[in-house]
């Protein structure tokens, strides 16, 4: 019965993001870009909640992550081939062994002294690929591909033009299907489709995890540890082959960050950056299945819609207004949107964490329970 | 328990499938095959203005965006058409660019090329912009000029100062109007010998990224051909504030000169710093200890106050030029804004223009046929005298100011003199200057 339960929330969960080109339509949020960005960041969060949300502990580390999966798909295109397979191989790959050796280091203790080293960790990987590693990341700039790049695997490219990442010869930048369905121009994408395969694959092994014995010793970490050592268990493997998995998780999508746009700067192994994706996985619901995922779009919407609207958006939105309160209505909103999008999602974050600390999946849960508590009572007075 | 959650998710997610289901094989139209990425079809044309609005650079953006405006209202015939009036080409009109009314998108780099990029994304992807313009920061003019190459759109930068921008990682969509590195040393060094003599020693605080380093390499190179010798050159992250730990092993150096290759907060927290030290009331080698920083704005010299007086700098232009372009600009935003514009707000002003008037002439937006209109350009009256967008490298040619902080400021913005104008053949260099080579143009990208 229960696996029946998952396997119809997987389908579900696949159909709706396969479908996302279309159904973020009308939210001005379904252009490739950024679609792929909340596929990715979505693995991201998937990956850290299984870390914190399963076992508790609070790693802002993460970015490391991110960056080495970066670093390492950049230098594959650059060295290997534009084919995004060994990439996204080698980018799991190296995060796997950073978070081997950080997290053998920083697991040797608990709570806040664990979110430090992480934090440590985190600082010190940023510097070495921000100035000590330039030959490696190409500092501040950021690693780039060149037309001299060797490309061993590749045939010569088009004089003067860099080669486009693919997956077998499909391009990921490419929109292979461009409708116009009610009115919304749609773009699918090669790029979002590979994400998107990815995040229901990530989807998936993170259910496994969360179902699997594995995933209730890990429980077992959060809920009271000093119990489980008494009881003769040793937790560190779990607790490090937690934090490895979701190590890989971060490098996959900092893989994947660098296969939709080959670039790899330092600033994405910055501590922001992890500090995000515990917003994200907080935001949306911690030690849930989906609420990462819908934290990760939230953030990224804001960072991306809002941060565009302008005055001039705002006036067109409030045109037929008389002008005084045109005016008006613009001076009110335009503090919070735009540059100001910090301050609406920082004020959004703290609403949740009050109201909700179970996040948005919490959200959803009460109206839901609304809906349905009211349903049932409009059942029982029919019947009546 | 779980059970629980699964129904509640199935019915949210279920009606959004359904939804989707139910929307999907409704009437679509085939896409139009375009000549190139985001080619205007209707009675407008959007540009994308991307800009530092948060960060460390965040003032140099806002004025960015000010002059962007501006000259989307010249553009569109509005206002007084500022340096429209006295650019030495005629093509533009004043109804928009090829009669598209200009519209325009914004976006907030964040100084962070990462963000730079994804809202570069989604003004070239959502907006349809056919032009993205902006960034206050080589890192970041560097990354998204190479997106812009990817995607097939035209990049025009704006504050970077970075040899590396039409250096080694110069694209063939990407154009510069701003000075480098390179012009900077070149104009500053016959200066300072002049006023310091030929015998100095220099010790060079830098920013750690590149700009910073392609700085440094061009004033040290510039100054050790006037006779001077390098100390030290020590790297400072971008993100310190305390300089002190940095300024303190300078006066024990030998060196009697301090180059700061600091720009925005950087400058003006390592500047303070110094002369809080009183380095500059120091004797060393029988000399008066100075300092320089060789990149100078005013919107520095303002973050900076009294310490900047006597200090000479480098900049591409400043509002107290007195020919006809500079002087309509100054008016015309000044009247928009109640002050006069920044160096920043000027570069990006003359490139949105220089933009316009390359579709005016070729007649389209592609990238292709604008890029072919822009290279080799010669053109007047936009404050810098006559300028030359050379072909190989699509670096602009004009004069460099030498400036320094004024003794007596008269205003709040009178805070730079124009010591020398130094003039356009001083500063230019080979295309396959050291400097400047490992990189290669390649083909222009019209896209799809």
């Amino acid at each position: 019965m229960k696996l029946m339960n998952d396997r119809t929330l997987l389908i579900i969960f696949a159909a709706f993001v396969l479908a996302a080109p279309l159904i973020f339509a009308p939210t001005g949020a379904a252009y490739p870009d950024l679609l792929q960005r909340f596929a990715i960041y979505g693995i991201f969060a998937i990956g850290f909640n299984i870390l914190f949300g399963l076992t508790g502990y609070l790693s802002f580390g993460h970015a490391a992550f991110l960056g080495v999966g970066s670093y390492a798909s950049v230098w594959m295109f650059k060295l290997l081939t534009m084919n995004i397979i060994p990439a996204l191989i080698l980018a799991v790959v190296m995060a796997g062994l950073f978070s081997l050796i950080i997290g053998y280091v920083s697991l040797r203790r608990s709570g806040i002294y664990f979110s430090i080293l992480t934090l440590a960790f985190a600082q010190m990987s940023y510097n070495l690929a921000y100035s000590v590693l330039t030959p490696l990341t190409n500092g501040e700039t950021g690693l780039q591909l060149r037309l001299d790049d060797p490309r061993y695997l590749d045939g010569a490219s088009v004089e003067g033009t860099l080669p486009s990442t693919n997956l077998f010869g499909l391009e990921m930048k490419e929109v292979f299907w461009n409708p116009n369905i009610l009115g919304y121009d749609l773009q699918f994408n090669y790029g979002y489709y590979v994400c998107a395969v990815l995040l229901i694959a990530s989807f998936y092994i993170a259910m496994r995890i969360f179902r699997s014995p594995f995933g209730l010793m890990l429980r077992a970490v959060k809920t009271n540890q000093n119990r489980l050592r008494y009881t003769g268990i040793n937790t560190r493997p779990y607790t490090l082959t937690a934090f490895v998995i979701s190590g890989m998780f971060a490098g996959l999508a900092g893989g994947l960050l660098a296969t939709m746009d080959p670039l790899a700067g330092a600033e994405r192994m910055q501590w922001t950056v992890g500090g995000e994706v515990v917003l994200m996985v907080v935001l949306g619901g911690m030690g849930t299945l989906i609420g990462p995922i819908l934290g990760a779009v939230f953030i990224k919407y804001f960072e991306n819609i809002f941060s565009k609207i302008n005055e001039g958006v705002l006036h067109s939105w409030f045109a037929i207004m008389p002008e005084w309160l045109d005016n008006t209505l613009v001076a009110i909103v335009s503090p919070f949107v735009g540059k100001g999008w910090h301050l609406t999602l920082g004020a959004l974050f703290m609403i949740v964490v009050i109201f909700l600390p179970g996040g948005l999946v919490d959200g959803a849960k009460r109206i839901g329970g609304w809906i349905t508590g009211a349903n049932r009572r409009k059942a029982k007075a029919e019947a009546e | 328990m779980s059970k629980l959650i699964m129904n509640r998710r199935g019915l949210l997610k279920s009606g959004a499938a359904v939804g989707a289901g139910v929307a999907l094989p409704t009437i679509f139209t085939a896409s139009s095959a375009a000549a190139y990425t985001n080619e205007p079809t209707g009675g407008a044309v959007t540009l994308g203005f991307n800009v530092p609005q948060t960060g460390p650079y965040a003032d140099e953006g806002a004025d960015e965006l000010r002059a962007y405006m501006l000259a989307v209202k010249h553009l569109n015939g509005e206002g007084d058409g500022g340096m429209m009036n006295t650019f030495s080409s005629k093509a533009l009109q004043g109804n928009g660019i090829l009669g598209k009314k200009v519209e325009y998108v914004t976006g907030d780099t964040q100084t962070k090329s990462d963000a730079a990029r994804a809202s570069a994304q989604s003004m070239i992807q959502k907006d349809g912009a056919v032009m993205i313009t902006g960034g206050s920061s080589s890192g970041v003019a560097i990354a998204v000029q190479g997106l812009c190459q990817e995607a097939g759109i035209i990049f025009m930068a704006g504050l970077t100062h970075s040899n590396d921008t039409t250096g080694k990682d110069k694209k063939a969509n990407g154009f510069r109007h701003f000075f480098n590195g390179y012009m900077s040393g070149a104009a500053l060094a016959p200066v300072l010998a002049d006023m310091y003599g030929t015998d100095r020693a220099a010790y060079h605080l830098t920013a750690d990224y590149t700009w910073g380093w392609t700085q440094q390499e061009s004033i040290q190179a510039a100054t050790e051909a006037k006779g001077w010798s390098t100390v030290a050159n020590v790297l400072t992250p971008l993100t310190a504030t305390d300089f002190s730990s940095y300024v303190a092993p300078v006066l024990n150096s030998g060196a009697d000169v301090l180059v700061l290759n600091h720009y925005g907060g950087n400058m003006v927290n390592s500047l303070t710093s110094a002369v809080q030290f009183g380095l500059r009331d120091k004797m060393v080698n029988g000399k008066n200890f100075e300092i320089v920083v060789p990149l100078y704005s005013r919107l520095m010299a303002r973050g900076a106050g009294e310490n900047v007086k006597g200090i000479f700098g480098s900049t591409n232009w400043h509002w107290s030029l007195q020919d006809e372009g500079s002087k309509a600009f100054v008016k015309s935003f000044g009247e928009e804004y109640g002050f006069p514009p920044s160096q920043a707000a000027h570069t990006t002003y003359c490139q949105t223009l220089l933009y316009a008037d390359a579709c005016e002439r070729a007649g389209t937006f592609n990238p292709c046929g604008v890029g072919e209109a822009l290279e080799g350009f010669d053109f007047d009256g936009l404050g810098n005298g006559p300028t030359h967008y050379r072909a190989e490298d699509h670096q602009c040619f004009k004069d460099v100011l030498v400036v320094r902080g004024k003794e007596n400021p008269t205003s709040e913005f009178d805070l730079l003199e124009v010591v020398q104008v130094t003039p356009r053949a001083q500063v230019e260099y080979a295309v396959d200057h050291p400097m400047f080579a490992g990189g290669a143009l390649g083909a222009c990208n019209p896209g799809s």
